[in-house]
Parts: structure tokens; C-alpha cells; sequence
């Protein structure tokens, strides 16, 4: 016979079982200043994200008009005026490197804000969370809903069936987005309505969709806290200093009544200004309860700040007994001194010292990059050979870049410590020592050039050799280097 | 036998397998049930693969599956597509002539391209895979042709080869003064020194010229001119340059002009289509930057 035990009725020292079960979170709706942020930056993420593909951006004829395009059949990536070729895919790593370092400036100066407000994560759950509140009530509604055993109603069913069409909605949409970045918008968009798109944008579009939908309907906060390796990072580069939704317990305890509190304070007895109302803990999307102080679980959203707030303005207190506050503070309260805010220190000053320069040297390097490049590679095999009248020659394979948005005439030269004679395979035209070469605009030509040293100037060593290359129209001009072999 | 399932762990309040070793048993703790819901739906995906593929071996052949799916037919389709993709930018190279191809860059990348796959898989094992040659076998990079080295020279040789068989190939030889009984020792070691001296080279001490000279008017000039200038006609070389084919020191002439040499270039019509062998000729002219 089986027999059921309870593994709470074992455990009488205190000692749960290895895990906890997973305690569905009911945030209630709330309104304040952290509140209306967070709204605020939600639109801005989300206008972002959804308007963008189809912001135009005029690049002349025959050149993609979309301001943010990922050009991956031509390898090519457009952001506004910048124009970014393979080669230049470095600008992502320095892009990286400030993204990352922005994160630790954030963290050390308001903790986990990035998790709070900008997160995709927090958004579309917040999103997610306010389609749920609109259907099917707040919190109260929403657990006496998800209790009752009572039979499934229509109306029940028609609520569930409304909520999980309109998050599926978003989610499509969202996936929608993610593949307008890598085509041009508007006729993406017609050929997924016209069932014409390739299939692979269709399965990004369902990869997508499943991801938001579960992620951000299901999963919700136990994406921050099971998945995501930055609270545990994060409490690694965190210092004292660093900003943090706190519950200043030197003002909030003891807890008692408000009526209580009133009669003491009449008294004139000294008495903590919480009340015990469990108002942070009902708004929490990760449902903790800020008084136990800092905790993985705590996203820094503020939004036990904006129903504190609120309470303690209706009970006549002064608002802030839960703020954006660190332990030294609490800590010279308590000691009747008065709080400091620290923003500028070491590791802020580092942080942003880094992001600086890192911009700074991404941003010179942007503005003074050539759109005329040429890349040099040596003929192996045979690396020289003997002509019948004695003289050597050399064969290159000239790469030359034209990234700019219109033809160039290129005239190429080589020099070296000898006297070079150079013959360029399929050169449009051939001015007495110069050869001429068209690039069309945007594109690479491949050229076989031929470097000769006449026989009585013969090197008996490797020499080196270098290409000039310039627009003889515009007189820019790129060189690269190599050597000339003697067999 | 026990029920195991009455065998309940204290601590953890659920029911062990009843398995113990020294002491530890084993809870029985079930598997999650999506994962046994995967298990299962693997097994009924491997049945579907088995009737919907190819996938049973039989005693000469296979089962075939339901929509008679094999990947030999996929990589003809694919080779189809492919074909279709290219094939204009082919017909195109085929209806060009060779001027036009090096006059214009795409049609020119386009066979060189070509050209530089069809050469490893068919000239490297003579030539080189860069087309630098040996002896015996020319380098295709520098300036001196047997043939000829102008586009349309260089595609006649791919073409029809040289002692190829093939009725419109390159004829004439080296012939082998020496094994033939026309020349004697003395004289072939005398021509022999009297040929590098053509090009510059040292000599013997005590060389005659004059007696070489001679021997080279009456044997030599029929095919390699007037001073030894080679003529490309015969695809007689050009003696008096610093590229040799055989080697140009005294041993290697001296067998050079006593056993002859005749080396032979396939012909490539019939084994390549007219557009490849197109490209090749105007890969191989661009090597060295042809004539």
C-alpha cells in the first residue's frame, strides 16, 4: 500500500527539502515615479525594437534605403551613415566591450537597474504582465481565479483563450521584428504576408514566438533568477557604495499597526514607520519580500518604492522608508550622522574612464577610416620566375576595397630599392607606368599583377615592395607591403 | 517479494526502488513526465524514419520509403540547381571570344576562376599547381612559349596538344643526333658548348667555336633559326634566352641533342567543353601575362 508523507512533517530542525517548489507571483498594479520610468523606457525599448526596421535612410540608387539593416547575403551591415564591411567587424568587439562596461558602471552606481528597467526580459514580461491585469483583473482577482476549483466557465475559458491570443500576438510580433533587421521591411513584409519569404525567416519568426511566449509568459521571474548569470556576476562587482532598492529598517522597525503606532507615538515612544502592510511584497514581479534585505531575487524595479511611497503618504509619513539606498547610510542614520551618496569613486571613474576611451578610439577610428583599401597577397607557387632575358618576376593577387557609395579610377604603383616594371592582368588602361583599374562603388576587385626586376638590377635577396593605390580622381590613396623574392 | 513501495525514506518522505547497498538506498523518484513524453515520441520518430526513409538494408538492396527519397537524387537536384545558376555566366564565357574575355573584368574573373579549378584537376600533375613547371614539363608563368604564348596560340596547344595523336596537333621533334649515328661524341660535346655560348653561358676550355658553329649550321638551324632563336612553328626552342627546358648545363645538352626529346601535351578537345577549355586558355595566358 502506498503510503503519502509530507515532507514538511519529517522535517522537524528546520531543514527543507533540497529545493523549493516553484510559488507562482501575482504582482499587484501600482502607480509612482518608478512606476511611470518604468513605463516610459518600456515604450522607448519596444518603439525601438518594433519601428525600426522600417526607418528609411537614403544611400543613393542601387543601395539598401533602411537606416538598420544586416545585410548578411553581401555581408554588409548598415547603421544610419555607417557603412561596415567584414573587415571591420572589430567595431562590434569595441561595441561589446562598452556594452559590458556600461553594464558595470549601471551596477555600480544603481545595482541590478539594467534588470529593472531595460532588460528585455523585464520588459516583455511587464508587457506580458499588463495584457494579464487588463483580462483578468489584479492580483486578488487573479489568485481567487487561479484557486477556484469551481468548473471552467465560458466567460473563464474566454479570458484564458483572449490572454494567451494576445501574448501569442506579441510574441509573433516580436519575432516578426527580430527578421525585419535582416531584409528590407517593407517588402519582408509583403513576402510574409504572401507566404513568398524564404522559409528561413519563418523559422526565426517561430523561434521567436516561442521564446517571448514561454519566456515571458511562463518563465517570467525565474528567467532572473534560475537562468540569467548576472545576479550571480553582478554580486561579485557590487561594493558598498552601490545604490540599491533598500529597506531602511532603522526607520521601518518595529512594525506595527498604524493604529498602534499612533497610540505610542502620542505616548511619545519611539516606533518603526512600517506597518506591516505587505504592499512591497504584493507588487514584486519576483515576489520577495524587500525587508529581508538584499537579495538574488531583487531585480532593482523600484516598484516596492512607488506602493511604499503610497502607503506612507496616506498614514502621514514621510515617503522613502523603502529607497534607492546602500547599508553605510543606514548604518550613519542610525548613528545620528547624516547620509552620504558616493557616485563619484574609483570604480565609477574607471568604468567610465574605459567606456571613454574605448568610444572614443571606435569613434576616431569610424571617422578617419579609408573607403579605399587594398590587401596584398603573394603568388606561393612559384613565389618567382626567371624570364628569358634573365630578369625575375614576382605575382601578386591585389585585393582592392572601394567602400565608398560611387566607381573609382585606381592607378596602382610599385615601389622598391630596385627599379620594378609591373603589368596588371585586365587593366583598363595602361598610361606609360601606371595602370589604371575601375572599382565600381561598394565592391572588391581582384587583380593578378606581375612585378618585374630588370636583369641588370636583380636582386640577390628578398626586397621589400610596396603598392600605392589612389583614386586619381579624388586623391585618396591606401598602400600595403610585401616582399619581392629573388628564385 | 516486498512491495518495495512500502519501503519509505525518512527523511526525504517518498519511496525507494527497496535497492540498498551498504546502507544508501535509492529513492524511487519517477522521471519528469516531458521527458518521458520525449522518450516516447522519439521512438515513434524513429518508426516514421524507418517507413517514411530509406532505411532497411536488404539482401541486394533497400527499402526505399514511402516518397522513394535517396540522397543520390538530392545531390542531382542540387547539381541541377547549380548548373542552372551558372549556366548563363558559362554560355556567356563559350559565346565570347577570347579578346573580349580579358577585356572585360567580371567575364575575366569569372574565367579565371574557372580556369584555376579546371587546371588543378587537370594540368597540376605536369605542370604544377601553379603552373611553375619542371623540367621537362614548361613553367607557364614566365615568357618563353614553344607554341606560341598569345590567347589564341596558348588555346590552340590546350586544345590539339603536341604529339598528341590528335590530327590537328603541334608536330616536330628534338631529334637524337647522337643515338641515330649523325653525330659523333666530340661533336655533340662541341655543339653542345657552342649552343651555350649562344645564351651566354661558359664553355669548355678549348672549345672550337668555329667547329661548333659549323656543326650547328649544318644539323640545327632547320629548326631553331638563323642564331638559334627557336621557332615556334616546331615548337623548336628559343636557344639563345635563360630559360631551358631540359637544363642548360653541358650534360644535359649533350643528352638532349644524343637521345632527342618529344614531350608530350594531351590534347583536351572532346575531354573538356569548349567554354572550359576557353577559360583555361585565358587563365594560363593570365599566369604570366601571356604575349
Amino acid at each position: 500500500m502506498n503510503k503519502t508523507v509530507n515532507p514538511k512533517d519529517l522535517t522537524s530542525d528546520g531543514d527543507g527539502p533540497l529545493y523549493a517548489a516553484h510559488k507562482k507571483v501575482y504582482p499587484q498594479s501600482v502607480s509612482g515615479t518608478f512606476r511611470r520610468i518604468k513605463w516610459g523606457l518600456m515604450a522607448i525599448c519596444l518603439g525601438v525594437y518594433y519601428f525600426l526596421p522600417f526607418v528609411r535612410w537614403n544611400r543613393g540608387l542601387g543601395a539598401p534605403s533602411q537606416a538598420v539593416l544586416i545585410d548578411l547575403p553581401n555581408s554588409r551591415f548598415y547603421f544610419f551613415f555607417i557603412e561596415l564591411w567584414p573587415q571591420e567587424v572589430y567595431y562590434f568587439t569595441g561595441l561589446l566591450i562598452v556594452a559590458a562596461v556600461a553594464l558595470f558602471l549601471m551596477n555600480s552606481v544603481g545595482g541590478r537597474i539594467w534588470c529593472g528597467y531595460l532588460c528585455p526580459q523585464t520588459v516583455w514580461t511587464d508587457v506580458f504582465y499588463a495584457v494579464e491585469r487588463l483580462i483578468e483583473g489584479d492580483r486578488r482577482e487573479r489568485m481567487k481565479k487561479d484557486k477556484s476549483s469551481d468548473p471552467m466557465k465560458l466567460e473563464r475559458i474566454s479570458e484564458i483563450v483572449l490572454k494567451h491570443s494576445i501574448w501569442l500576438l506579441i510574441a509573433w510580433w516580436t519575432g516578426g521584428a527580430w527578421v525585419l533587421y535582416f531584409n528590407d521591411a517593407p517588402t519582408l513584409v509583403k513576402e510574409l504576408v504572401t507566404f513568398q519569404a524564404p522559409m528561413i525567416a519563418y523559422i526565426w519568426i517561430g523561434i521567436l514566438t516561442a521564446t517571448t511566449y514561454v519566456l515571458a509568459g511562463f518563465m517570467r521571474e525565474q528567467v532572473c533568477t534560475y537562468m540569467c548569470p548576472w545576479p550571480r556576476i553582478q554580486a561579485a562587482l557590487t561594493d558598498e557604495w552601490a545604490l540599491n532598492v533598500t529597506y531602511r529598517y532603522d526607520r521601518g522597525e518595529k512594525r506595527t499597526s498604524v493604529k498602534k503606532a499612533a497610540e505610542l507615538r502620542a505616548l511619545g515612544q519611539q516606533v518603526g514607520d512600517c506597518v506591516d502592510c505587505y504592499q512591497c511584497v504584493a507588487v514584486c514581479p519576483t515576489g520577495i519580500d524587500i525587508r529581508n534585505g538584499p537579495q538574488l531575487e531583487c531585480i532593482q524595479c523600484g516598484l516596492c518604492i512607488d506602493a511604499c511611497d503610497n502607503v506612507m503618504t496616506k498614514i502621514g509619513r514621510p515617503k522613502r522608508l523603502i529607497g534607492y539606498d546602500n547599508d553605510i547610510n543606514i548604518q550613519r542614520r542610525q548613528d545620528g550622522k547624516a547620509p552620504v551618496y558616493k557616485i563619484v569613486r574609483a570604480r565609477t571613474v574607471v568604468y567610465s574612464a574605459i567606456i571613454a576611451a574605448v568610444g572614443g578610439f571606435m569613434i576616431y577610428t569610424l571617422a578617419t577610416r579609408s573607403l579605399l583599401d587594398v590587401n596584398v597577397l603573394h603568388d606561393r607557387n612559384p613565389v618567382a620566375v626567371k624570364l628569358s632575358d634573365g630578369s625575375i618576376r614576382n605575382a601578386y593577387t591585389v585585393r582592392l576595397l572601394n567602400k565608398s557609395g560611387y566607381d573609382r579610377v585606381i592607378a596602382i604603383d610599385a615601389e622598391g630599392p630596385v627599379n620594378l616594371t609591373m603589368h596588371v592582368v585586365g587593366a583598363d588602361s595602361v598610361t606609360p607606368d601606371r595602370p589604371m583599374i575601375v572599382i565600381p562603388r561598394d565592391s572588391t576587385s581582384e587583380l593578378r599583377l606581375l612585378v618585374t626586376a630588370p636583369a641588370e638590377n636583380n636582386p640577390d635577396k628578398s626586397i621589400p615592395v610596396r603598392f600605392h593605390v589612389m583614386d586619381i580622381g579624388l586623391g585618396v590613396a591606401a598602400t600595403a607591403t610585401d616582399n619581392f623574392v629573388a628564385p | 517479494m516486498t512491495d518495495h513501495h512500502s519501503d519509505i525514506d525518512s527523511v526525504s518522505g517518498k519511496s525507494t526502488t527497496g535497492h540498498e547497498w551498504d546502507g544508501i538506498k535509492e529513492l524511487n523518484t519517477p522521471l519528469p513526465r516531458w521527458w518521458v513524453i520525449t522518450f516516447y515520441l522519439t521512438i515513434v520518430w524513429a518508426i516514421a524514419y524507418w517507413i517514411v526513409y530509406p532505411a532497411w538494408p536488404l539482401i541486394a538492396s533497400n527499402t526505399t520509403g514511402m516518397f522513394g527519397y535517396s540522397s543520390r537524387a538530392d545531390v542531382a537536384v542540387e547539381l541541377a540547381n547549380l548548373e542552372k545558376i551558372r549556366g548563363g555566366k558559362m554560355v556567356a564565357l563559350g559565346a565570347a571570344s577570347l579578346a573580349d574575355i580579358e577585356k572585360d573584368p567580371a567575364l575575366l574573373a569569372l574565367a579565371r576562376a574557372k580556369g584555376k579549378t579546371v587546371f588543378g584537376d587537370n594540368c597540376a600533375p605536369c605542370h604544377g599547381s601553379g603552373g611553375a613547371g619542371a623540367k621537362g614539363y614548361p613553367n607557364l608563368n614566365d615568357d618563353d612559349w614553344l607554341w606560341g604564348g598569345t590567347l589564341d596560340q596558348i588555346m590552340q596547344t590546350i586544345q590539339f596538344g603536341a604529339r598528341s595523336g590528335h590530327a590537328k596537333t603541334h608536330e616536330g621533334q628534338m631529334l637524337a643526333f647522337g643515338k641515330d649515328g649523325v653525330l659523333k661524341g666530340d661533336e655533340i660535346v662541341t655543339v653542345a658548348n657552342y649552343v651555350r655560348s649562344l645564351s651566354g653561358l661558359s664553355t669548355r676550355n678549348g672549345f672550337d667555336a668555329a667547329k661548333g658553329e659549323k656543326i650547328f649550321a649544318e644539323n640545327c638551324v632547320a629548326c631553331h633559326g638563323d642564331g638559334g632563336k627557336g621557332n615556334q612553328e616546331m615548337g623548336a626552342p628559343n636557344l639563345t634566352d635563360k630559360i631551358w627546358l631540359y637544363g642548360s648545363d653541358e650534360a644535359s645538352l649533350v643528352e638532349t641533342i644524343s637521345q632527342g626529346r618529344a614531350g608530350v601535351m594531351p590534347a583536351w578537345e572532346g575531354r573538356l567543353d569548349p567554354a572550359t577549355i576557353k577559360a583555361m586558355a585565358v587563365y594560363v595566358h593570365s599566369l604570366g601575362g601571356g604575349k
